[in-house]
């Protein structure tokens, strides 16, 4: 009888799950407060995203055009892609002596991926994610941007 | 009711037979029917197409389409044009005559399966005494034209899909046919009419007790496999076989799979509710008196057309929620599952028919 047992509680416990599933499926169309599809074009001024959204990385500066990228090129070894060249050049101190220091923050965004690698990699957090993302432009070559400011320096303090 | 579809028709037909000869009036009715039908497939193609789409979207919190059109309403009608635009291709090493007739064979039984079919009281193309009987016979020829599709493609997806589809079809016509037999049982005729007639003091899924609910599930369930559908969806089985017999189809011919395919879940949803929900009866309960006065007063046509599309909304529903089948697992749950508890719940339909245990 053991087996006549198992076929019948297979075929109810069968039924009951596929219920389950109905019974969310069902909750889902007939609450549609529930949709967070983002209107795009037509919500462009009150478009939110979300806190963690990944669009490109930019180098946060100040109000006095400083940065804390000490070119240290950690953020360019974690890169899995190639998409990140630091060019340094040498500063003289007030004491005479020649310090390494940023000149160019090279970012490849067409051959970005968005891992966040480099920002985790960051030991001063020179760099972000920011939330832009109509990034299409008309020719590539738009696409390889210099991420400091010209005319910024590394803010006092930081190694 | 002053307005039904008996009058209309009736008035029809007598005028005819009374302006011309019999053989013409006959050849006339012959062309409005046709007319009606191929209207009739048309609009159901562009709201069942429409309706999935949207009822998919919002079972899945998305929105569906909503930009051609007020809230997307003229999405179907641009999908429409858009096949009708493109060119039916015919691969070079297909086999010809059975590539271009095979979208034809599915077309032409889905327009035959619509003649028994009651759609408001008196509103029937033609009422054989034979009618559930047509329709079970008829539908399995459907899957002639899938074999040919397949098989004329000379392509292994197609064919594969194909010959998944004739063990579906062929497995589950069984649960399917006694499912209808359960309800034939009780009602003792096959004539659409009088199985429409013997609901008039309540439907059979309120008068038969349990046996006719399982029948219903088993006959959902069964419908849901013959129509090829997820989660059954064998045939096209878009992640496995590109798309299975329609691989090779483009352009219009594809387009009337398409609509075969939508207008046979009408057509087995309306046969449902015809069986199950009564038809075009309107919804009686007992002997209150006042309620059942109100009900009366909603046209026939509006209930069959409400019931039909319930039943249409529930196969949606299951499209959404389940997920697909293996073919193992299909024909285990065919022979291991609905077929036995069918025929264990068709002898006790059998016995409450005898016995006289139903309302």
């Amino acid at each position: 009888m053991g087996f006549i047992r198992k076929y019948i509680t297979d075929v109810f416990s069968a039924v009951k799950s596929l219920l389950k599933g109905m019974k969310l499926t069902g909750y889902y169309f007939t609450h549609h407060k529930e949709i967070i599809t983002q209107q795009y074009p037509d919500n462009k001024d009150t478009l939110v995203l979300p806190e963690r959204f990944r669009g490109e990385v930019v180098m946060i500066h100040d109000e006095n055009n400083e940065h804390a990228c000490t070119g240290c090129t950690a953020c360019e070894l974690a890169c899995p892609n190639a998409t990140i060249k630091i060019i340094t050049k040498f500063d003289i101190t007030p004491e005479g002596k020649k310090k390494k220091a940023l000149d160019t923050f090279v970012y490849h965004l067409e051959l970005c991926t968005m891992c966040n690698l480099c920002i985790e990699a960051c030991p001063t957090s020179a760099i972000k994610m920011a939330q832009t993302f109509e990034h299409s432009v008309f020719d590539r070559s738009q696409l390889t941007k210099k991420l400091n400011n010209p005319g910024s320096k590394i803010r006092e303090g930081i190694e | 009711m002053g307005f039904g579809f008996e009058n209309i028709t009736a008035s029809i037909h007598n005028w005819l037979y009374n302006t011309f000869n019999p053989s013409i009036a006959l050849l006339i009715e012959f062309i409005l029917v046709a007319i009606c039908i191929i209207t009739l497939f048309s609009l159901l193609g562009l709201v069942l197409i429409m309706m999935e789409r949207k009822v998919s979207a919002w079972m899945q919190v998305r929105l569906g389409p909503n930009r051609v059109g007020p809230k997307g309403m003229f999405q179907t009608v641009a999908d429409t044009l858009k096949l009708i635009i493109k060119e039916g291709m015919t691969p070079d090493g297909a086999d010809k005559f059975l590539f271009n007739l095979a979208p034809f064979i599915v077309m032409i039984v889905a327009m035959v399966l619509m003649a028994p079919i009651m759609f408001a009281k008196g509103f029937q193309i033609w009422d054989i005494n034979i009618g559930i009987l047509f329709f079970a016979s008829v539908s399995s020829v459907s899957v002639i034209g899938i074999l040919m599709a397949g098989w004329a493609s000379n392509n292994k997806y197609s064919l594969l899909g194909a010959m998944r589809s004739g063990a579906q079809i062929v497995s589950y016509e069984l649960s399917a046919g006694l499912a209808i037999l359960t309800v034939i049982v009780l009602t003792g005729s096959l004539r659409i009419s009088d199985i429409i007639e013997s609901q008039q003091n309540g439907w059979w899924i309120f008068k038969g007790h349990i046996p006719v609910i399982i029948a219903f599930i088993i006959f959902l369930i069964a419908v849901t496999a013959e129509t090829n559908r997820a989660p059954f969806d064998m045939a096209e089985a878009e992640s496995e076989l590109t798309a299975g017999f329609h691989t090779e189809y483009s352009g219009m011919k594809f387009a009337l799979f398409f609509l075969a395919e939508y207008v046979n879940i009408f057509i087995v949803c309306a046969v449902g509710a015809t069986l199950f929900l009564g038809g075009w009866m309107p919804l009686h309960i007992g002997n209150w008196q006042g309620f059942n006065h109100v009900m009366d007063y909603i046209p026939s046509s509006i209930w069959f057309f409400g019931k039909t599309f319930f039943l249409i909304f529930v196969i949606m529903w299951f499209r959404w929620t389940f997920p697909r089948l293996r073919i193992d697992q299909l024909l285990n749950l065919e022979w291991k599952y609905l077929l036995p508890i069918s025929m264990v719940n068709l002898l006790l339909a059998t016995v409450i028919a005898i016995a006289g245990w139903h309302f």
